[in-house]
Parts: C-alpha cells; structure tokens; sequence
C-alpha cells in the first residue's frame, strides 16, 4: 500500500460486490449489459410489445420504407417488407428466436457442462478421464458442420438446430469446468476445508462453486454468442428455422432478393445481429477482464 | 510417570514417483518415526528441505494418510496403518501460507460458523458466542467475523488461522512453517500470543520451522530429521548444546 489514500471506504465488500464494482467502471462493459438487458427483456415480452402480428399482412403498404424516409409510413416505423408485413414487429419477435433460444442452448450447456465437468473434477483415474473426454470427438467437427450432419439425419429445423449448437459447445465447457475445479481442488483452502470436516457436497458448494462461479459466467458468454451466430447462420442456410419463423437469420435470407429495392429488411436484422453479439461479448470481455485483474491483486 | 499426550509409533511414508515410461520408481519420504508430545509442552521439528517435515505435519494433522503406524492421542489410536478416525478434530493445523488457506468468498464468520456446524450439534446462539469468544482469544475483535480474507495483513490472517484452529478446542496444534512468512515484530507477537494461549488452556504444539532461534525460544523437545528418518530427538537445550550427530551439527552450525 504505497499510495495515500484519504476518505478510504471502510465497509465489508464481498468478492461479488468487489467485482460489480469493477465491471462498473469499465463502460464498454456497462454499455453492453445494458444493451444485453434490453435483448433479453425484449425476447421474453415480443409478443405483447409488437405493435402488429408477426404474419398480419398489410395489402395496402408493400416494401413500405422507415417511417423517416420521404415514402415512409408512421404506422410502419421500420417499414414493411414485400408481404406487407411490418418490419419491426418481426425484429421484435425474431429476438425470441435468435436471442432467446441461443440463451437457452447456452444456459442447457452450462447445467449439463457444470454437472459432467463437475464429476470430472472430482473423481480420479479412468473415470474422469472417460467423462472429461465424453464428447471430445465433436470436437474434431467445426459446430456449424456439426449441425449441418444433425439436420442431415433429422431434418432440418430450430429445435435441432439447438440441439446441435448444445452438442457443439458441451465439450469446451465441460474441459473449462474441470479445469477449473480440479485447480481449486489443489489449494489449501480446500485441505483446510476438508480438515474442518467438510464433507464432499460441502467443499464443492460452499468451497468451490462460491470461488469459480464468476468462471462459468465468463464461459457461458462466449458459449452465447457461438450460439447467436450459429443460430442465425443455420437460419440463413434455410437449415434451421424456417419462414414463416422470424429468426433474424431466415429473415435475411428471405428478403436477400430486396437487398437492392428494400435494403432494410435485410440491413436491419443484419444491425440487430451483430448488437446482440457485440453486447454478449462486451460482457464477457468486460468480466474478463475483472478476473484478470482480481487475480493480478 | 505421566503418559503422553501425542505419542506416534513406527510412522512410515512412501510414494510411488514415476522413474520411466512404466516403471515407478518408490520413495520413502519417512521411515519409521516415533515420538511422544506431553501436555502443555512444544516440540519442534527441524530438519533440511526434503526431510519430510511438511509431510510428517500432513500425516499428524489428517491431511495425508500413512502407510503404516499409528498416531496415539491419549491413549487412543486414532490413526492406525493410514486409517484414520474421521471424527478426530484434537489435531489441527496452521498452514504455511495463511491467506491460500482461507476460502476467499467466505467471511471469517461465516468459516468459524462452518467449522462448529460440522463438528458439533451447537445452536446458533451458542456458535455465535463461541466464534466471538474465540476470536478474543487470539486477539482479534467480534467485528472481525464480517470480515473477508482479503480485508485483513499477514499478521491478522495468522490470528484468523489460529482461530479456526483453536475453534474446536484441539489439543494439539501443528504449526507447518506457519510463523516464517510474517516479518519479524508480527512474528514475535504471534508467538507471544501462542505462549500465552499455551499458558492459559495447555495446549501443545509441533512447531515444524527453519528457524533455529525460534525453536530455542518456545520448544521444549526437538527432533531432528534426515532424509525421512528421526537423527536426534531430546530436550532443545541438550541438543543445542552438544550436537550428537554431524547431520545436527550442520543444522545448528549455519
């Protein structure tokens, strides 16, 4: 402690407080949680914020432009595409495929991820290492081509879409969480702990879990954005969600043919994409970044 | 003649350290050790690094189990050829590095807490005065248990560490090198303080140090090991004053 430090707060922070602390004054970071918020606020409540129906066609209004430009339409703020449909409720609703269904997928990993990884950590020998190494073998198969083999024997569709982006992103999380454990396995805290009588359910929830959880949010945000990507990419190949569905990667390739009459039905899912990316990923940089520097202390 | 607090018989260590591709090769980090700890009193444990110092604190405190031997304490066995009575909290230890020895997420209260409930079928009421209670004892003040790990110095943390020791009212403390990272003023109140505790509850230490000063000023009896097995045990100023073997002679020379 080499600075001076006056009006030094004297108050019992919490490793969790510290760190929100931390992640506060990186505003990239803050920025990004705010925009991830509204993502995931506006997936769970579309249906009852968009102005119209998803499919209600509007025979009078076709390729419609923003309500801003010359030609534009108030009724219709992000205009309408070649159906008369309206562009923003769409988008809207398209947030509870794209988004929501890739949060999901990543949330779906993260249990199964922390669960084999978990019992991965704490047995020995040969039995951790058949779980460690479970689904290694999907490893060898970019997520995307993964995928693509899944829909091939299943059929093309969302749900296996999910299906495969969970098949894609497990062993990754189930390698992260076993490191992770077995790292905090090997430190005193855990023997001091251990020496206190703790039993096995008690050093992995009150002695590990407390200590990494920060971790798996990290991995769990970049499991996220894999899964937007993919999502909206199989969408894109007509390999996963299929229109009618207002997946923002459908969307694309549906109105690919307006690009040059109607550039906003595809520049604007195009925009909403990569915000919720930028913002997946501003977070999980953003708490990175903490962790590194918590560690650096 | 008064029979021994801690008494350890013929304890042996080994472990299997990989020579080749398939061959392990077995190395014996200790051999055949025995000694005896009285009530109220310290023995000390010195010996080079690779000795198996660390590993006979280890063995005593239950972190590691032996290959053979037993472990003695008043009487009853409660670690016999690497099996060791679960329940057996008498024996508690300091670990080298106080601060990784403490779970940084949990308060010190909150740790104390974890220690009582595991071992003890106290009321909330009851735990809470005991942690207060013990947390006097080593000098440390009631607000201290909202306290996170980090919050506290190297000194504090000691204190912190010889109060989850002292918790469950042990009757012996090992003290794996535990006093060598403090600066020479903490250490001195710390182990004034452990003296004092010494004095007034009869506890017994096994200090296990480097230091050589600090051995001559707390511990009655010191053993001397070599390579995994004991060289010269007896009482600390005999030993220090005629050396017997050249392995203690070495030691107390430098």
């Amino acid at each position: 402690m080499a600075k001076f430090n006056l009006f030094s707060e004297e108050s019992n922070k919490s490793p969790l407080a510290r760190f929100w602390r931390k992640f506060k004054s990186n505003h990239p970071a803050l920025v990004g949680l705010w925009v991830f918020i509204a993502f995931v606020l506006l997936a769970t409540t579309a249906p009852f914020l968009a102005p119209y129906g998803v499919n209600q066609q509007h025979s009078d209004a076709l390729l419609i432009p923003p309500s801003w430009h010359d030609l534009g339409d108030v009724r219709f703020i992000l205009g309408t595409d070649d159906l008369g449909r309206d562009v923003l409720s769409r988008l809207m609703n398209g947030a509870t495929y794209t988004f929501g269904l890739s949060v999901i997928a990543a949330l779906i990993t993260t249990v199964i991820g922390v669960l084999v990884g978990t019992f991965a950590g704490i047995s020995r020998g040969l039995r951790s290492s058949f779980l460690n190494h479970l689904l290694d073998i999907t490893l060898s198969i970019p997520s995307l081509l993964l995928a693509i083999i899944i829909i091939a024997i299943l059929g093309p569709g969302l749900m296996n879409t999910v299906w495969a982006i969970i098949l894609a992103l497990l062993p990754q999380f189930i390698h992260s969480v076993r490191n992770l454990i077995v790292e905090e396995l090997n430190k005193d805290y855990i023997t001091a702990f251990k020496l206190d009588g703790a039993s096995n359910w008690h050093v992995l929830s009150r002695g590990i879990f407390p200590n990494i959880y920060e971790h798996i949010v990290v991995i769990f945000t970049m499991a996220l954005s894999t899964a937007i990507l993919d999502i909206a990419a199989l969408g894109f190949l007509k390999l996963g969600a299929q229109p009618p569905t207002t997946e923002w990667g459908a969307i694309l390739a549906e109105n690919l043919g307006l690009i040059y009459l109607a550039p906003w039905t595809v520049g604007l899912p195009g925009v909403l994409l990569f915000l919720a990316v930028l913002s997946t990923n501003l977070v999980g940089d953003g708490l990175r970044q903490v962790l590194k520097e918590r560690k650096a202390d | 003649m008064m029979q021994p607090l801690l008494k350890v018989q013929a304890l042996s260590k080994s472990f299997n350290l990989r020579a080749g591709l398939f061959s392990r090769k077995r190395f014996e980090v200790l051999k055949n050790i025995s000694f005896c700890l009285n009530q109220g009193e310290t023995l000390a444990i010195i010996g080079e690094t690779g000795s198996g110092k660390s590993t006979l604190a280890k063995l005593l405190s239950g972190a590691d189990s032996a290959d053979s031997g037993q472990i003695l304490l008043d009487g009853t066995i409660i670690e016999d050829k690497g099996i060791r009575d679960q329940q057996c909290r008498h024996i508690r230890m300091i670990f080298q590095d106080s601060e990784a020895s403490l779970n940084p997420g949990l308060t010190i209260g909150d740790m104390l807490d974890d220690c009582l409930q595991y071992n003890s079928d106290l009321d909330k009421e009851t735990r809470a005065n005991k942690i207060s209670a013990t947390l006097h004892k080593v000098g440390l003040l009631n607000d201290h248990q909202h306290y996170y790990p980090h919050m506290f110095s190297g000194g504090q943390l000691q204190r912190v560490a010889l109060a989850r020791a002292l918790i469950l009212d042990p009757k012996v403390v090992v003290l794996d090198e535990a006093l060598s990272s403090l600066d020479p003023s903490v250490r001195a109140q710390t182990v004034n303080l452990l003296l004092k505790l010494q004095q007034d509850t009869g506890l017994s230490y096994i200090l296990i140090t480097h230091h050589l000063s600090l051995v001559r000023h707390i511990s009655d009896h010191l053993v001397v090991l070599d390579h995994g097995e004991i060289v010269e045990s007896g009482k600390t100023e005999t030993i220090f004053g005629q050396p017997q073997s050249k392995v203690t002679q070495k030691l107390l020379s430098c």
